[in-house]
């Protein structure tokens, strides 16, 4: 025993400097001045603060739990405390440094503003230094505790911090949906403050977060479980009512939360119909596409040329008549690029895919298609779609438009995935030969998986070209492929589900933290790092999925989560 | 599966050559499979039996000769024709698709025998159901056949060695073979393992009425289960015939130990 606590020293001091060094560099890439007027609860807790100790806390939870076996209540506390001390000793080390050196031309954002608020309130830069350790160290036995609890509670507590969190961002966007109808005025009136949640509200939604958590994961109450033990004829009713609800939702939803939010949510859907696309591709046919935002462009562009009634007005058409166009056109330039690269894996289909993203922007952009396409003007005075005299006029209205393509494509892609197309896609991705051998027709296989993709892009870029009413290059950079390669990344590889998921986290989220733009990158960087280090699988696993869809449970099974809490 | 015969042999393979660049890796090599027999093709490693196999299924296009499938030439048909026509195969290091369960490796490899296209699945066709509930019964029956009821569900990867054998096989037979090829199927098996695969591959005859091709190390399977036995050295044919003739053979007995025992064996039989 003593000598596994003498040996842990190390990781103490490994897991304190790595904490140290990113509460410095969270500092010093100036997130916590950025995101100072960022309240999560009233006059209390803003964005900046949870910034700065975030890394305190995390480091200070696997420390402990690194040292889980030893099951000692004092160990946990004293490793969280150490490593938060260490933590506290790193950005009291900054104050020091900076009292005495001009840190300014190197670290332009060691700003008299940033120093202020790790000053905490305090004059002396004694008792500064003193309240940072201690205030490090209270997070880190906290993180230190954290580890001790039992998963089941630790994940309640987890999400309740999240869906206060996420609240608290909200309450900007929210405070405004809530003053505009009176008779739900008093309650936005409840949870929010002037900035950020009321106490009230960060009690209701910590409350709530940790009994849902605490539902889902409860055995006897788990809502899969329960449905899956019911007969068939009444589990299909469960899911039909809970779709249906889920749906009228869906609809109503626009309308409760105005023009803005819905703005936002309509650039989400977009790019959760191109996640399903691109998931058929990568996910199922596992076809690494690094230029998937081509298809996006020809479906957008189809639609601007055929409909805009501007400089570059051709043919005049309605949304309608140019939608199927655009999708079919985009299913051939997937044909067209799977042909060449039927023969690649890989890296090697990575970097073709990519050029050809290249290709297609450039094109756009080029003086020679400038008479037909506007160049780097793009094309302007697109037509909103309309259909029996209602207009797609504004957000909340592109809003439908919007929803009708992700059901009809979700659908589709539901669909493939559990008949023999699917099953052709996810053995080629598994084996290319063997599945071969087993009397899968590679080419045709591949082109429907490019086909399938491209198609749902094209949609994707159409409804995107209605909604703004004019496009223009820039739209259709590498980063769009990115992003939903990302987003595929994040929600879990090759799931329906994990597909929204990470398009709320990856594109909803930036939209609503307007002060986030700088941090985009970097948060995706960080995020893509830590799903690979930690879940791997992605938020909502596929495999997961298929285990909810089994018609009767196996009797050795052993509970998931047992062996992985050995492992730990 | 009694089909009308074209050929007396179901497979027939004709001066059959293989070369990569100046390497031959089966020279000019003819054998006959009898409908329902259970033909093995052994050789020291590196004798080219892999290579043979792969020739067979498509993978490698032949550099000479021909190869017959009932009488009808298949040589530079495409794997996943070739397949469709009949033959199926199971891999030496085993190729389940490892993130698919057992019962899904299993229904494709019904594949060739299903007709739903992308139309069909999305309209979700009363024919596209039928043929998936046929393909779903199928399939369990055949996990049944090879003993994996129960694990229908498990990810190929998470089942143990043996079991991983038996689906591979399960999955070769979905596609409704007239032959089966099986490339070491008892490798790397325990004794009792392997009596078992044994058995199991005969019943395959006698139950499914299957043609077998086994490419087999182990020599107490081999000359147990047979009926004909071809050898292999350096890609060519040093021996064929029934186990007896193969085992008292001095160029067998001199490819597998090397000339001295070849000669001390003669010298013992004279």
């Amino acid at each position: 025993m003593d000598k596994e606590i003498k040996f842990s020293w190390q990781d103490i001091i490994k897991y304190g400097v790595i904490g140290g060094i990113v509460a410095l560099y969270v500092v010093l890439i100036g997130m916590v001045v950025t995101f100072k007027e960022r309240y999560i609860i009233a006059e209390t807790v803003n964005l900046g603060q949870i910034a700065l100790f975030s890394p305190t806390f995390i480091l200070a939870y696997f420390a402990a739990n690194n040292a889980r076996k030893l099951k000692s209540l004092i160990y946990a506390i004293v490793v969280g405390a150490l490593v938060g001390a260490i933590v506290g000793v790193f950005v009291a080390a900054l104050l020091v440094l900076a009292s005495h050196v001009n840190m300014r031309e190197v670290f332009l954002n060691v700003s008299p503003e940033l120093l202020k608020i790790l000053h905490f309130g305090q004059e002396s830069l004694k008792g500064a230094s003193l309240v940072i350790v201690g205030l490090n160290l209270i997070v880190g036995l906290v993180g230190g505790l954290f580890a001790l609890a039992p998963r089941r509670w630790s994940n309640a507590l987890l999400v309740g911090a999240a869906l206060v969190t996420l609240m608290g961002i909200l309450q900007e966007l929210m405070s405004i949906t809530f003053g505009t109808k009176d008779w739900y005025k008093p309650l936005g009136e409840f949870i929010y403050a002037k900035k950020g949640l009321s106490w009230g509200g960060t009690i209701l939604f910590f409350v709530l977060g940790m009994l849902f958590s605490l539902w889902r994961s409860s055995p006897g109450l788990h809502p899969g479980a329960r449905v899956a033990k019911l007969p068939p004829k009444q589990q299909q009713g469960v899911r039909i009512v809970s779709f249906l609800l889920g749906l009228a939702i869906l609809v109503w939803l626009p309308k409760f939360l105005g023009s803005y939010p819905s703005e936002i949510l309509t650039t989400v859907g977009i790019y959760v119909i191109m996640g399903l696309g691109l998931n058929i591709v990568v996910g199922f046919a596992g076809l690494l596409d690094l230029g998937y935002v081509a298809f996006f462009a020809i479906g957008a562009y189809t639609v601007g040329i055929l409909t805009t009634t501007g400089k570059l007005a051709t043919v005049g058409w309605n949304f309608w008549m140019a939608l199927p166009v655009a999708i079919f056109l985009a299913t051939m330039a997937g044909v067209i690029l799977g042909i060449p690269v039927l023969k690649m894996r890989g890296d090697y289909l990575a970097i073709v895919t990519l050029g050809f993203g290249e290709i297609i922007r450039i094109l756009v952009l080029s003086d020679w298609l400038k008479p037909y396409i506007g160049g780097a003007q793009g094309i302007l005075q697109i037509p909103k779609p309309e259909i029996l005299g209602y207009e797609f006029k504004g957000p909340q209205q592109i809003y439908y438009l919007v929803l009708i393509g992700i059901l009809l494509v979700g659908y589709i892609a539901w669909r493939l995935r559990d008949a023999r197309v699917g099953r052709a896609w996810k053995a080629m991705r598994e084996d290319e030969d063997v599945a071969e051998a087993m009397g899968i027709h590679l080419v045709s296989t591949k082109l429907m998986a490019f086909a399938t993709g491209a198609a749902f892009a094209g949609l994707s870029g159409a409804i995107f070209a209605a909604k703004l009413g004019s496009i223009f290059p820039h739209s259709f950079n590498l980063i769009v492929s990115i992003n939903v390669l990302s987003l595929i990344i994040v929600g879990g590889i090759g799931s329906l589900p994990g597909v929204v998921v990470g398009a709320l986290i990856l594109v909803g989220l930036p939209e609503l933290l307007r002060e986030f733009a700088d941090y985009r990158m970097l948060f995706y960087g960080a995020l893509l790092v830590a799903m690979m280090l930690v879940k791997p699988e992605g938020f909502v696993p596929e495999k997961t999925h298929a285990r909810e869809l089994r018609e009767q449970p196996l009797e050795p099974e052993v509970a998931p989560e047992a062996p992985a809490r050995e492992a730990l | 599966m009694a089909e009308k015969r074209h050929s007396e042999y179901i497979l027939e393979t004709i001066h059959v050559t293989k070369q990569f660049g100046g390497l031959v890796a089966v020279k000019d090599l003819s054998i006959q499979v009898p409908h329902q027999s259970i033909y093995s093709v052994i050789g020291p490693n590196g004798a080219g039996k892999t290579t043979f196999f792969n020739c067979i299924t498509g993978f490698y296009k032949v550099t000479e000769g021909d190869i017959l499938l009932d009488g009808e030439s298949i040589a530079g048909l495409r794997p996943d024709i070739i397949v469709k026509k009949g033959i199926s195969r199971t891999y030496q290091n085993i190729r389940l698709f490892q993130n698919l369960t057992a019962l899904e490796n299993v229904m494709v490899g019904h594949h060739p025998r299903m007709k739903a296209g992308w139309l069909g699945a999305v309209l979700n066709t009363p024919a596209t159901r039928q043929e998936e509930a046929a393909t779903r019964k199928l399939a369990m029956e055949l996990l049944e056949f090879v003993g994996l009821k129960g694990v229908e569900h498990e990810l190929a990867t998470n089942l143990p060695y043996g079991m991983q054998r038996r689906l591979e096989i399960a999955r070769a037979l979905a596609s409704e073979p007239k032959l089966l090829l099986l490339d070491e199927p008892t490798a790397g098996m325990n004794p009792s393992e392997t009596e078992e695969m044994t058995a199991f591959i005969d019943n395959l005859r006698k139950e499914m009425g299957i043609t077998v091709l086994l490419i087999e190390h182990d020599m107490r399977v081999v000359m147990s289960i047979s009926d004909t036995i071809t050898v292999l050295d350096y890609g060519e044919k040093i021996a064929e015939g029934k186990p007896e003739e193969v085992r008292a053979n001095p160029r067998v007995i001199e490819a597998y130990l090397g000339r001295g025992a070849a000669t001390q064996h003669e010298a013992k039989a004279a």
